[in-house]
C-alpha cells in the first residue's frame, strides 16, 4: 500500500518555537520518506538531545531519542546489527560538532550506509541561547553576556577531512531543495552528512531568515539578493568519477566550504561512491553478512543454544 | 601417599617471552594430568619491564596460588632479585650463571622503592649487592642452586647441531628454561615437544630449532643437576579437561549465548576478549548457515555502549567488556539504557583504580560504582562470577537477565581472572539456556513499547521489526515511549521499572544469587576471584580441624538481603575477604542487613590474594589474634 506524506506524521504535540527552521527540516523529511516509499517499520530516526532531539517523536518511523552528543553511536550501531533499515540520524550542531565531534570524525572514517543530518543554527537553544560550535569568532548573539570567543567549526570541511563520502547543505526554508538532498543522501553509498542551516527566531539574531534573505544586501543592491544559491546552479562538480581525482574533488569541497557572507553555497560539496561502505569492509571477513546480519540471526532452538564451538573447545582440550 | 604441590616460577623483561614459556609449561603440566593455576603479573609497558609467570600444579583441584614458590627460572638479574626469597625451603633456582656479579645498580628496571628495600636486607645479612648476594641468602635459607650458562647451552647446541646461527638466538631462553625446569623435575619430555609443535604450528622452522633447544636442555638439565626433592612424572589424566586463559570463560560464554554484536574500546585487562571474539567471529551453528558476530572497535567507550544499545534496539544480543576508566565513561549511556528497557551485558574486568591506578594489576574496586553507575533511579543487575569456568555459565545467565527483566546487566570480571591460565572441566553449553524474555518475533494491532503490564515488563519489539513501531527517548515517556512530564505518568513509569528488582529477587534460583559452602561460627562473604584463593584455605584449615563457612554472593545488585539474612543466621563472626581498601560488598551487606562486620581482610597492593595468606589471616582471625582490618601484603 502507498503511503502519503501524512502518515509519516505522528500526532505528537510539535513545541518547537514558532518560525522554527526545525519544522522545515521535519517537514522535508517526512516528504524525502514518503517519495522513496520506504516503509514506516523499516526506517529508524535516531536523534540527539537539543530542539532537534525532539524531531524523531514527530516522524511515524522507529524514533530513538538518544544521548546529547551521542546520537551517531546509537544509529551505528543499529544500522550494523540490522543493516536492511533505513537509518537517519539528526541532531544539532552543539550535539554533533560539539560534546559529540569525536563520534562524528569517526563515523566519517567507518562510512556506513547512512545519513545524519545538522540541524545548523549556531546556538544551544533549549539552554537559552549559549554559542554553539558554528558561531563564528567575535560574533555576539542576542543572549551571549560578550563575544564568542571560540573560532567556529566549519561543518562540510570537517566532514570531508573525515571521511563522509557524501557531504551537502541546505536551507531549511527552501524545503523542496533540502527533501530532494535528502532524497540523494538516504540514496547514496556511505556515510552521507547534510548541513541544514536554521535560523533559530529566538536566540539566534544575526544569522536569521532576513540575513539569508539578504534583506540588508537588498539595499545595496537590486538585484537577486538572497546570500544562498545552488552549487547545482553553477559549474561545481562534486562527484568523484575516478580514483585518481579524489584529493582535486575533496580539496575543492575544503575550499568551497569556506565560502560564507553575501554568498552562500547550498547542494552538494563531495560525493564519492568508490571508498568502501563499512558493511562491504565487514562483508570482506563475514561473506555471508548482509544476508545473515547479527540481528537475523537464529541463536538458539527451544531455549538451547545452537551455536556450535566444539572445535574451539577442542583447541583448548589437553 | 603424599599429594603434588608444585609451584613454578619463570620471570623476564616483557616482550622475552615469559609467557609463551609459560604456556608451554602450563601445556606440558595439564597434558600429564596435573591441574594448574598459572597467573601473569606485569607492568603497564611493552618492552623491557619486569613480568613473570607463576604456575601452581597439583594432583588435586586447586583454585588459586600460594606463597611459596617450588622452583624458580629465571635467564634475568630482575626475577632474581625480585624473587629470590619467595622460593620455600627445599625448592630450588635455576639461573644463568652468567649473571652472577650482575650489581642491582646495573639493572635500571629496579625501581629505588624496591631497591632500598633490598639493600636494607642484604646490608643486615652482610651479603653484597649482587646476584651472589641474594642468592646466598636463599641458599642459607635451604634453597638449591642450578647454576647454567645459557650461552653456553647456546654455544654447544650450536655445535651439537653444526647450525651456528643457533649461538645467538637469546629469543629462546624461555624455551631453554622451561626445558630445563622440566628435566630438573623429570617430567616426560614427550609432551613438551609436542606442545612446542603446537605453538609454533604455522612455523615449523622455528618448531625445528625451539624442539633441538628443548632436547638439549632437558637432557642438560637431567643428566648434569643434582637430585631436586620435587620429581613429577604425570599422573593418569581426567577426561575432558581444558587449559583456559582468562578471557576465554566470557568470550565463549558470549558466542554461545548468541551475542552477535560486541563493541569495544581498547583497555586492560578486558580488550583480550574482544580481540578473541574478533579472531573467531565467523560460527559455526547447528543446521543452519554460519553465523557471525561484529566486533566493532569504537573512538572511545561512550561510543562502545552507544552503538551496543543501538544493536540491542534490533534485538541482537549486544555486549562490550571494558575495565573500570571505559566503564566510568559509560555511565550516562547505563542509565538510558535502564530508562529505555534496552538488555544489555556490559563485561567489566575490574583493575585497580582510581584513575588509571595499576592499569595491569588486579584490583575488586569497582563494586560500589558498578552499583550505583549512572544518575536517577533505574533497575539493572551487577552480577559478579568468581572463576573462569563459573564466567562462562554466567555469562549465558547475564543474557538471560538482560532479556527477560529487560535491564543493563553488569557483569562483574576482574584482572585476577583475566590472566589466569587454568585447568578446567570442559565448557558444556548444552547447560546454557536461552531465555529471550518477552521479545516479540511478529507484531499485530496496536502496540505500545512500554505498555503497563502485570509484572512491569512489556513485550519488546525490535527495530526494524513489521508492525512494531515504537520510539525510545532519555526524558521520561508514556506508554508509546513519547516524552512526558505529566506527574501522574511519571509515578507509574518509575514504580514500573522500579518493580522489577523485586522481581529479580523473587524470581532467580537461590543458587543463582548465592553460593554457599557451608556455614559455620566464622563465615566468610566475599564476591568475584576471591573465591578459588578462599576455597584452597578453607581446605588448609579444615585439614587443621577448623572449619570456616564462606558464601560468594554473586547476585550484589538487587542485594538479596533476606536470603543472606537467613543464611548467616546462627554464624557469630562474619569476615568480609575483598580486593579493595574500603570493605565494598561489606558496606553494601552493612546497608542491607544492617549487621557489622566482624573482620575484613582486604588487599589493595594491586597483587591477587594467595591462599597461604588467607589462611593466615583466617587462622589469626580463629586464635583471637587478628585486627578488624587484615591487610594483605604478598607478591612483587
Amino acid at each position: 500500500m502507498a503511503l502519503k506524506l501524512a502518515d509519516y506524521k505522528t500526532t505528537v504535540h510539535n513545541d518547537w518555537c514558532p518560525g522554527c527552521g526545525d519544522f522545515g527540516i521535519v517537514n522535508a523529511l517526512q516528504m524525502a520518506l514518503a517519495e522513496m516509499g520506504i516503509q514506516r517499520d523499516k526506517a529508524t530516526i535516531f536523534s540527539g538531545v537539543g530542539c532537534s532531539g525532539k524531531t524523531s517523536h514527530f516522524i511515524n518511523t522507529f524514533g530513538v531519542h538518544s544521548l546529547h552528543g551521542r546520537v551517531l553511536t546509537f544509529a551505528q550501531g543499529g544500522k550494523l546489527a540490522n543493516p536492511e533499515m533505513t537509518v537517519v540520524a539528526v541532531g544539532g550542531d552543539g550535539d554533533g560538532l560539539g560534546i559529540g565531534a569525536g563520534h562524528f570524525v569517526a563515523a566519517g572514517r567507518r562510512n556506513i550506509d547512512m545519513t545524519y543530518i545538522i540541524f545548523d543554527n549556531g546556538v544551544y537553544g533549549l539552554t537559552k541561547g549559549q554559542a554553539s560550535p558554528t558561531l563564528k569568532l567575535g560574533e555576539k548573539t542576542k543572549s551571549l553576556p560578550s563575544p564568542n570567543t571560540n573560532y567556529n567549526v566549519n561543518p562540510i570541511g570537517l566532514a570531508v577531512a573525515s571521511g563522509f563520502t557524501f557531504v551537502a547543505r541546505a536551507y531549511s526554508y527552501d524545503v523542496r531543495h533540502l527533501k530532494d538532498l535528502i532524497v540523494k543522501a538516504v540514496q547514496h553509498k556511505g556515510l552521507s552528512f547534510l548541513d541544514v542551516l536554521q535560523p533559530c527566531p529566538t536566540y539566534n539574531d544575526l544569522n536569521t531568515r532576513d540575513w539569508y534573505a539578504g534583506e540588508d544586501l537588498a539595499k545595496e543592491s537590486l538585484e537577486r539578493h538572497s546570500r544562498i544559491y545552488k552549487l547545482e546552479d553553477t559549474h561545481f562538480d562534486p562527484v568523484v568519477h575516478y580514483d585518481n581525482e579524489i584529493d582535486e574533488k575533496l580539496a575543492q569541497a575544503l575550499i568551497k566550504s569556506l565560502e560564507w557572507g553575501n554568498k552562500i553555497p547550498t547542494g552538494i560539496f563531495y560525493k564519492n561512491e568508490i571508498i568502501s561502505p563499512f558493511t562491504t569492509r565487514l562483508t570482506d571477513k563475514i561473506p555471508n553478512y548482509m544476508e545473515n546480519p547479527p540481528a537475523k540471526q537464529t541463536i538458539s532452538k527451544d531455549g538451547i543454544p545452537t551455536t556450535d564451538v566444539s572445535k574451539l573447545l577442542d583447541s583448548m582440550r589437553v | 601417599m603424599s599429594s603434588v604441590d608444585f609451584s613454578w616460577l619463570i620471570g623476564g623483561p616483557q616482550g622475552s617471552g615469559v609467557e609463551s614459556g609459560a604456556n608451554v609449561f602450563s601445556k606440558v603440566c595439564a597434558e600429564l594430568g596435573y591441574q594448574v593455576f598459572g597467573k601473569r603479573e606485569f607492568h603497564s609497558n611493552i618492552k623491557g619491564e619486569h613480568s613473570y609467570f607463576t604456575v601452581r600444579i597439583s594432583d588435586k583441584t586447586i583454585h588459586s596460588n600460594v606463597n611459596d614458590v617450588s622452583l624458580m627460572i629465571s635467564f634475568d638479574a630482575e626475577t632474581i632479585f625480585r624473587h629470590y626469597d619467595e622460593v620455600a625451603s627445599g625448592g630450588g633456582i635455576i639461573y644463568d650463571s652468567d649473571l652472577e656479579n650482575i650489581t642491582t645498580d646495573s639493572v635500571h628496571t629496579l625501581d629505588n622503592y624496591f631497591k632500598k628495600r633490598l639493600h636494607q636486607t642484604l646490608e643486615s645479612k652482610n651479603k653484597p649487592f649482587t646476584i651472589s648476594g641474594v642468592l646466598e641468602m636463599a641458599k642459607e635459607k635451604g634453597v638449591s642452586l642450578y647454576p647454567v650458562s645459557f650461552k653456553n647451552i647456546l654455544a654447544s647446541l650450536a655445535e651439537e647441531t653444526e647450525n651456528p646461527r643457533l649461538k645467538g638466538l637469546v629469543r629462546m631462553f624461555n624455551v631453554i628454561g622451561v626445558s630445563l625446569s622440566l628435566g630438573l623435575i623429570k617430567m616426560p619430555p614427550d609432551s613438551l615437544l609436542k606442545s612446542i609443535d603446537s605453538i609454533f604450528s604455522k612455523k615449523p622452522q622455528i618448531a625445528e630449532i625451539n624442539k633441538q633447544a628443548a632436547n638439549y636442555s632437558y637432557n642438560y638439565a637431567a643428566s648434569n643437576f643434582p637430585d631436586f626433592s620435587f620429581i613429577l612424572s604425570g599422573i593418569e589424566k581426567q577426561t575432558d579437561t581444558l587449559l583456559v586463559q582468562g578471557h576465554q570463560g566470557t568470550s565463549i560464554g558470549k558466542m554461545v549465548s548468541g551475542c552477535r554484536f560486541q563493541s569495544y574500546y581498547p583497555i586492560t585487562p578486558a580488550s583480550d576478549e574482544s580481540v578473541f571474539l574478533e579472531s573467531n567471529e565467523i560460527l559455526e551453528v547447528l543446521n543452519d548457515r554460519p553465523g557471525s558476530t561484529a566486533v566493532i572497535q569504537t573512538e572511545d567507550e561512550i561510543s562502545a555502549i552507544g552503538m551496543m544499545i543501538g544493536s540491542a534496539l534490533t534485538g541482537t544480543r549486544s555486549s562490550t567488556s571494558t575495565s573500570g576508566p571505559g566503564f566510568a565513561l559509560m555511565a550516562e549511556a547505563i542509565g538510558w539504557a535502564g530508562m529505555n528497557e534496552v538488555p544489555i551485558v556490559l563485561t567489566l574486568y575490574q583493575r585497580s583504580g582510581p584513575s588509571t591506578g595499576l592499569p595491569t594489576r588486579h584490583g575488586q574496586d569497582d563494586l560500589s560504582f558498578a552499583v550505583a553507575a549512572s544518575f536517577g533511579d533505574f533497575p539493572k543487575v551487577v552480577y559478579a562470577s568468581g572463576d573462569i569456568e563459573e564466567s562462562f555459565y554466567d555469562t549465558g545467565r547475564c543474557f538471560n537477565y538482560a532479556d527477560v527483566y529487560q535491564v543493563p546487566v553488569i557483569h562483574m570480571m576482574d584482572k585476577f581472572l583475566s590472566s589466569s591460565v587454568v585447568t578446567c572441566k570442559r565448557f558444556d553449553p548444552k547447560k546454557i539456556t536461552i531465555n529471550r524474555g518477552k521479545l516479540l518475533d511478529t507484531i499485530e494491532g496496536e502496540y505500545k513499547r512500554f505498555a503497563f503490564t502485570e509484572d512491569g515488563i512489556s513485550p519488546r519489539s525490535r527495530l526494524g521489526l513489521d508492525n512494531g513501531i515504537f520510539w525510545n527517548t532519555g526524558d521520561e515517556s508514556d506508554e508509546m515511549g513519547h516524552i512526558t512530564e505529566d506527574p501522574q505518568m511519571r509515578i507509574k513509569m518509575m514504580d514500573k521499572r522500579m518493580s522489577k528488582l523485586d522481581l529479580i529477587l523473587k524470581q532467580l534460583p537461590e543458587d543463582e544469587q548465592i553460593v554457599s559452602y557451608g556455614i559455620h561460627d566464622y563465615t566468610i562473604i566475599s564476591w568475584g576471584s576471591t573465591k578459588g584463593p578462599i576455597l584452597d584455605a578453607i581446605e588448609m584449615l579444615k585439614k587443621e580441624g577448623i572449619n570456616i563457612g564462606f558464601i560468594q554472593i554473586k547476585l550484589i545488585h538487587p542485594f538479596p538481603t533476606e536470603h543472606v539474612k537467613k543464611l548467616l543466621e546462627n554464624t557469630k563472626k562474619i569476615i568480609d575477604i575483598e580486593a579493595n581498601h574500603s570493605g565494598q560488598l561489606g558496606k553494601i551487606f552493612k546497608q542491607h542487613v544492617m549487621k557489622e562486620i566482624d573482620y575484613f581482610i582486604l588487599k589493595y597492593s594491586g597483587r591477587g590474594m594467595t591462599s597461604t595468606e588467607i589462611y593466615d589471616s583466617l587462622k589469626k582471625i580463629v586464635e583471637n589474634k587478628a585486627d578488624k582490618r587484615e591487610v594483605l601484603e604478598h607478591g612483587s
